[in-house]
């Protein structure tokens, strides 16, 4: 559905995005991952063909944004990152605007006014003036204007930025509905939200794409080793070695937590010891009180793609 | 078309419902009231509009940035614009739409100045032809300034520096004829020939020339033209 290759684009002389490239298939919800500033706008800009790239080039459904930009337009929904609102308009009113900026009649305007009020759950306000609304109603008025001719194409910049959290929750399952039918694209710098919503992230830093894979495969492929986390009852020094003495163990670490004692255990990739280090714990006449394997959070992961430091 | 028409619905709708649009009326048929009741004192007045004529060109110097300069100034400053470009859009369709609906806000105005007209009717009987005349000039010699303003509102986001840089313009143009001295010679010509005034007198003795006709739709498509691009400049910046 979206193909962008070699994307490069400068500000003056400095480089916003440098030679990103990927693919989305109809259907698919990629997430844009990065810190603020890693190019995640620009190369939605792109992708919506507000600005054009200084190099490269997407076609969305086959259409070049730049060379067939009002066909490739009439096939995006976009919600920017500071949810753009006619604040004295109404909500009906602004919805009906935008309907007809992307070529729907009247009729179809009014029948599809309807569905979309509903899924954003808008209904009350639906005369509302746009100003009076609080953020989450805002944003959910963005949501709507972005899907309200029903796009092939949906592009969504921080759709859950700045509203509180249970709308955060609302947001993600509205996303995740819409994803069913219709390709979504979204950043975030959130990373449990990437990983819930999305079917694969790009991680973007200094406008290069550092990493492309499903949530889980990118937590699994960087881990490298498996990590257990054990709380054990009984003296630290005693613990300790004997945990270090486990064949296959590379490194413990101890955390004290109010006397509870919890030891992160990093092992040799690929190998489980949980039989061991529970049969170690009980032959010393320890006591186990919990047990866990532990991958890489995607925090962890972001960080060390991001900042160039093993962990 | 349906785009211009629904962006051009758009403006229109904010105009009537925003106080700088009625604050532009009252101070325009204020000061143009103003103008028109000047001669009247005279021991014997002519019935005629001339003075309000020529008060109302200098008035719309001031005003007609007043009426454009939120048309897309205000888009870029909001970032609605973002969803404005991105938009199965053309340009041109953005601009004639914003362009079209500042032209009926200034038409309804004018309309409400024949007030003047008809008290004219009423108490004497003054000549047809400078008044039909001169309402044609008006007419052009205002669009042509709202075309100005509207350009200046397309290259900033700031309505403040549009106005002011749209005034600026316009009085420029309403004092090109006066280079024309100073300079002298095929230049001081070709000055003063892009003034607004000289062509907006012959409306005003009532004579309707093809000339300044032209004259004036030539600016208004001019600045029409340089607005659409610079909108679209926008996309390489």
């Amino acid at each position: 559905m979206i193909q962008a290759k070699g994307l490069t684009h400068y500000y003056g002389p400095y480089p916003a995005i440098q030679d990103v490239s990927f693919g989305v298939r109809k259907g698919e919800i990629l997430g844009f991952l990065g810190p603020n500033g890693a190019g995640k706008t620009t190369t939605m800009r792109i992708i919506t063909g507000f600005v054009p790239p200084t190099h490269g080039t997407v076609t969305l459904d086959g259409y070049d944004v730049v060379e067939q930009s009002l066909d490739a337009r009439r096939r995006v929904g976009y919600l920017p990152e500071t949810v753009p609102l006619y604040t004295d308009m109404s909500v009906n009113g602004y919805l009906k605007y935008m309907g007809t900026l992307r070529g729907m009649s009247p009729k179809v305007i009014k029948t599809r006014l309807g569905d979309v009020v509903d899924v954003c759950r808008l209904g009350d306000y639906r005369k509302t003036q746009i100003g009076k609304l609080s953020k989450g109603f805002r944003q959910r008025v963005g949501i709507a204007q972005a899907i309200i001719h029903e796009p092939q194409v949906l592009v969504l910049d921080e759709p859950t930025i700045g509203i509180d959290p249970i709308q955060v929750v609302e947001t993600r399952r509205l996303i995740q509905e819409l994803g069913r039918d219709q390709t979504v694209v979204l950043s975030s710098h959130i990373l449990p939200e990437v990983s819930m919503i999305c079917d694969r992230v790009l991680i973007i830093n200094e406008g290069r794409i550092v990493a492309e894979d499903t949530p889980k495969n990118l937590a699994e492929g960087l881990q490298g080793v498996d990590r257990l986390e054990v709380e054990i009852g009984g003296p630290v020094a005693q613990v300790l070695p004997v945990l270090r003495g486990i064949g296959g163990v590379n490194d413990v670490t101890h955390v004290n937590n109010n006397g509870r004692h919890t030891y992160t255990i990093q092992a040799q990739a690929g190998k489980d010891l949980r039989d061991e280090i529970s049969q170690a714990v009980i032959s010393n006449g320890w006591s186990l009180r919990g047990l866990q394997m532990v991958g890489m959070s995607l925090e962890e992961i972001f960080l060390r793609l991001t900042t160039h430091e093993e962990l | 078309m349906r785009t211009v028409q629904a962006v051009a619905w758009k403006e229109i709708q904010i105009y009537f419902s925003s106080p700088t649009a009625y604050i532009v009326g009252l101070i325009f048929l204020a000061l143009t009231g103003f103008f028109f009741t000047q001669d009247l004192g005279d021991p014997f007045p002519e019935a005629t509009l001339t003075p309000f004529f020529d008060g109302a060109i200098i008035v719309f110097i001031l005003l007609a940035p007043a009426l454009t300069m939120r048309l897309l100034a205000e888009e870029s400053k909001l970032g609605t614009i973002e969803l404005l470009l991105t938009s199965p859009v053309r340009d041109w369709e953005v601009i004639v739409g914003k362009y079209v609906a500042s032209l009926v806000f200034f038409l309804v105005l004018v309309a409400l100045s024949f007030f003047y007209a008809i008290l004219l009717f009423v108490y004497s009987s003054p000549d047809l032809g400078p008044i039909y005349a001169g309402y044609l000039g008006l007419i052009l010699y205002g669009s042509a300034a709202l075309a100005v303003g509207l350009l200046t509102s397309t290259m900033s986001n700031n309505q403040i520096v549009s106005a002011v840089v749209a005034m600026g313009i316009l009085l420029a143009l309403f004092f090109a004829d006066r280079a024309f001295g100073s300079i002298g010679g095929f230049t001081g010509e070709v000055i003063g020939q892009m003034g607004f005034r000289g062509h907006f007198d012959d409306f005003e003795r009532g004579v309707i020339d093809t000339k300044n006709i032209v004259y004036f739709v030539s600016v208004i498509a001019f600045f029409l033209f340089l607005s659409i691009r610079t909108l679209e400049s926008r996309r390489w910046r």
